[in-house]
């Protein structure tokens, strides 16, 4: 196509949009609202997959050393873990720095049981490649020599992996619903526009008009629709997500999670409504007036 | 310039249309097609600007045959011809320079040829004051002197007119038909279906009748009813 004539399908879709008055504003409003769901959603579980991730991240395997190994037996312990498959790092805390961290904790009380009196054993905190290798891998050390215990968090762990799969699962199913509403709410919605101008196409057609150059204004304006009905939404969840995320970020901070920064964060998903917006309103558009095109 | 051969229309529920129907026309021509109404007169008009097709037979126009014609090759054959509707059949969003300019842009004319020759036809219908309007400010006979410029700007070999003057009163037609004659006189061919008896008989020329579906009359410099 030549560029004045992308030119003057821009502005003859532009002006046809202007021209279409509340219709349009039917159109934009469609758009507006379901892109303003979509927008709201997406930044949602967008952040419950991350803090779900985090969460997930710090089940780690705790392997408990026998009282009484010796040292060079328990240096030979952690070489024997760290060949483990799926093992990505091995931390020794002794006895002694886990009272002194249960102390921290709970209270000087705890000091009674200091020195030879401390009942803990040893520990090797083992951090894991993939998440869900964690079980594995504690049943794994579990078999090894001098290891007293190797635990994982049990059922709790188990549990936690299941609801996080279930999040994300649900979490992409109820987002792809929630598209195939929008696209079916924002076309039907352009459909109706397009009806009313059904005579509009006939005469095109009528003085010659070929297919793609009656189609390209109505694609263009259903690309404005999406675009213009993709404002608001923009606007609400950067202002919103901005106001949670000053007060939300900073409890979850203190928990050692955190939801995205606003930057980019925004940015992309602002690009991610607009560009739904332009391309649902576009196929809209030229699915619904393909009807109108036969010779 | 058109040729139909044996040409018969039979529409999806039976009935059938046009029969029967072989004829010429030659460049140039001014070709009234009459009947009463329901004898297949808007049948004919459409057969030849291809809404629709004929059942049997063929259909040829400046060396488009409908036959053979490929479906992408339809909006090049309709740039041929100029169709001019009872109902006008503007479109209402744009405005009167708009509506003419339309037929040009689609086909793709570059932009400084399109306003001289838009300019110039709404001059020869009278409209040059009238730009800016929109069609629902205009009264009948504006908004079919318009559907005439759209119809001629493009400079067809054809203008179809669909009872051009069947909304209108007696002036104001008399007005269309007298433009309509202005476009026959720079050489373009017109076929032109029509009720108007008066027009017919004072503005004499080709008469196709259409009764049944049948051609049962063809006249040069004929009159509204049959000498017979």
């Amino acid at each position: 196509m030549k560029p004045n004539v992308f030119k003057r399908h821009l502005k003859d879709s532009w002006k046809s949009l202007r021209r279409n008055g509340w219709m349009s504003v039917a159109a934009v409003s469609a758009v507006t609202v379901t892109l303003l769901l979509v927008g709201i959603f997406m930044a949602l579980l967008m952040n419950v997959s991350r803090i779900s991730t985090q969460v997930e991240n710090d089940v780690r395997v705790r392997v408990y050393v026998d009282r009484g190994t010796k040292k060079a037996e328990e240096t030979k312990l952690e070489k024997q873990i760290k060949a483990l498959p799926n093992v990505k790092t091995v931390k020794y805390r002794s006895a002694k720095t886990e009272l002194d961290t249960i102390v921290g904790s709970y209270g000087s009380q705890w000091k009674m049981f200091s020195g030879d009196k401390n009942p803990l054993n040893n520990v090797f905190l083992v951090d894991t490649k993939d998440p869900k290798a964690t079980i594995k891998v504690a049943k794994q050390a579990q078999k090894l020599k001098h290891v007293s215990e190797a635990s994982y968090g049990g059922s709790t762990a188990k549990k936690l992996f299941k609801t996080v799969d279930t999040i994300q699962r649900w979490g992409i199913g109820f987002t792809i619903l929630l598209l195939f509403v929008a696209v079916f709410l924002i076309s039907n919605t352009i459909r109706i526009t397009i009806l009313s101008r059904a005579d509009e196409i006939g005469v095109m057609r009528l003085v010659g008009a070929t297919n793609s150059y009656i189609r390209w204004p109505f694609l263009l304006e259903g690309a404005w629709t999406g675009l213009l009905g993709s404002l608001i939404p923009m606007l609400v969840v950067d202002i919103g997500y901005g106001l949670v995320y000053a007060n939300a970020g900073l409890t979850t901070a203190a928990n050692g999670y955190s939801l995205f920064p606003t930057m980019p964060f925004l940015f992309w998903l602002d690009v991610a409504l607009a560009a739904i917006g332009i391309i649902i309103g576009a196929l809209g558009s030229v699915v619904s007036m393909r009807r109108f095109l036969k010779i | 310039m058109i040729q139909m051969k044996n040409v018969m229309m039979k529409y999806d529920n039976g009935v059938v249309a046009m029969k029967d129907l072989n004829l010429e026309v030659d460049p140039g021509e001014f070709v009234y097609v009459i009947g009463p109404s329901g004898a297949g007169k808007s049948t004919f008009i459409k057969m030849l600007y291809h809404e629709l097709t004929p059942s049997e037979g063929d259909i040829v126009i400046n060396n488009y045959d409908f036959k053979t014609m490929k479906p992408s090759e339809v909006p090049y054959m309709r740039r041929l011809i100029g169709i001019v509707f009872q109902d006008f059949k503007l479109l209402p969003r744009l405005t009167v320079y708009e509506n003419v300019a339309y037929a040009m842009q689609v086909i793709e004319t570059p932009d400084k040829d399109i306003r001289p020759r838009v300019l110039e036809v709404l001059k020869l219908v009278g409209l040059e004051q009238k730009l800016r309007r929109f069609p629902s400010e205009l009264s009948g006979g504006e908004q079919q002197r318009v559907s005439i410029a759209r119809a001629i700007v493009n400079k067809p070999k054809v203008v179809i007119a669909d009872e051009p003057t069947g909304n209108l009163d007696p002036e104001t037609a008399e007005g269309i038909m007298s433009i309509l004659e202005r476009v026959h006189d720079n050489g373009t061919t017109i076929i032109m279906a029509t009720h108007n008896q008066q027009m017919v008989d004072e503005h004499t020329h080709r008469v196709l009748e259409i009764a049944g579906g049948r051609l049962v009359r063809d006249e040069k410099e004929g009159s509204y009813d049959s000498e017979a």
